[in-house]
């Protein structure tokens, strides 16, 4: 079984933030998967994406479905992590007061979306954006 | 404590959900930040909060948390609501504070979660 699904992500939308994630989700829940599994990669997700609404000006999401494994990868086009060291440290945020507002900003996604997830790789480039890979094993 | 106590206790407002006012939350979490949120794992978790937006509902979902009680009269748009419905959730309003509505239903029996 390999299921491919690509998600668009537009910037600033708050409005829509977690269509994406909501969706695979549900696709998720479809198949015979623990619902504790379910869970931590939705909320890895979720805080990914809305990572892309709160600082990408867009944005793709890449879910690769295999028999053992869920593969996502973000995509943006942003403006980058200049430190992505700084950036895992939790409490440490760039997010605007319109994020804030949200209930998101607090510098804890990064860190939430580790513990979620198996494996994390964020590469990141100044000016253009940002590259998230996150796997997950069932 | 069923949600029908926690409707009496804090004066709430059932927005949706009716259908549940018989089912158990055992503990509660009070909180505006929805990534503090997203990292518990507690079953039959009411979520208390004053941060009334559709990310609060989204937030709720990946979380698998059904039960949300909103704080200071907080107004749930009707986007908000259907997104609940779909979700199978209860949304209660009250009047109180954060800090009353905690009060009250903790020392009513209503454990926290750390």
């Amino acid at each position: 079984m390999v299921i491919e699904q690509t998600y668009f992500v537009r910037g600033g939308d708050f409005s829509h933030a977690g269509d994406a994630s909501s969706k695979v989700k549900k696709l998720l829940k479809q198949l015979d998967i623990d619902p504790k599994k379910i869970k931590s990669i939705v909320i890895a997700l979720y805080e990914a994406e809305v990572n892309i609404v709160a600082h990408a000006w867009e944005g793709t999401i890449a879910v690769l479905l295999e028999k053992d494994r869920i593969t996502m990868v973000l995509t943006d086009r942003g403006p980058g992590i200049p430190d992505i060291g700084q950036a895992m440290v939790e409490g440490y945020s760039t997010a605007s007061s319109e994020v804030r507002e949200m209930g998101f900003g607090a510098g804890m996604g990064l860190s939430n979306m580790k513990r979620n997830s198996d494996v994390l790789e964020i590469s990141s480039q100044v000016g253009e954006g940002t590259i998230v890979k996150m796997v997950n094993y069932f | 404590m069923d949600i029908s106590k926690v409707i009496e206790l804090t004066e709430a407002t059932l927005v949706c959900g009716g259908d549940q006012t018989g089912n158990e939350v055992i503990r509660g979490f009070s909180s505006d930040l929805m990534s503090d949120v997203l990292t518990l794992d507690t079953e039959g978790l009411l979520l208390i909060t004053g941060l009334s937006n559709i990310q609060t509902i989204r937030t709720a979902e990946m979380a698998d948390i059904h039960y949300i009680l909103f704080v200071r009269d907080k107004k749930v748009t009707d986007e908000m609501v259907k997104l609940a419905v779909e979700n199978n959730m209860v949304i209660l309003e009250t009047p109180f504070s954060l800090f009353k509505t905690s009060g009250i239903l903790f020392s009513q029996g209503l454990n926290p979660v750390y």
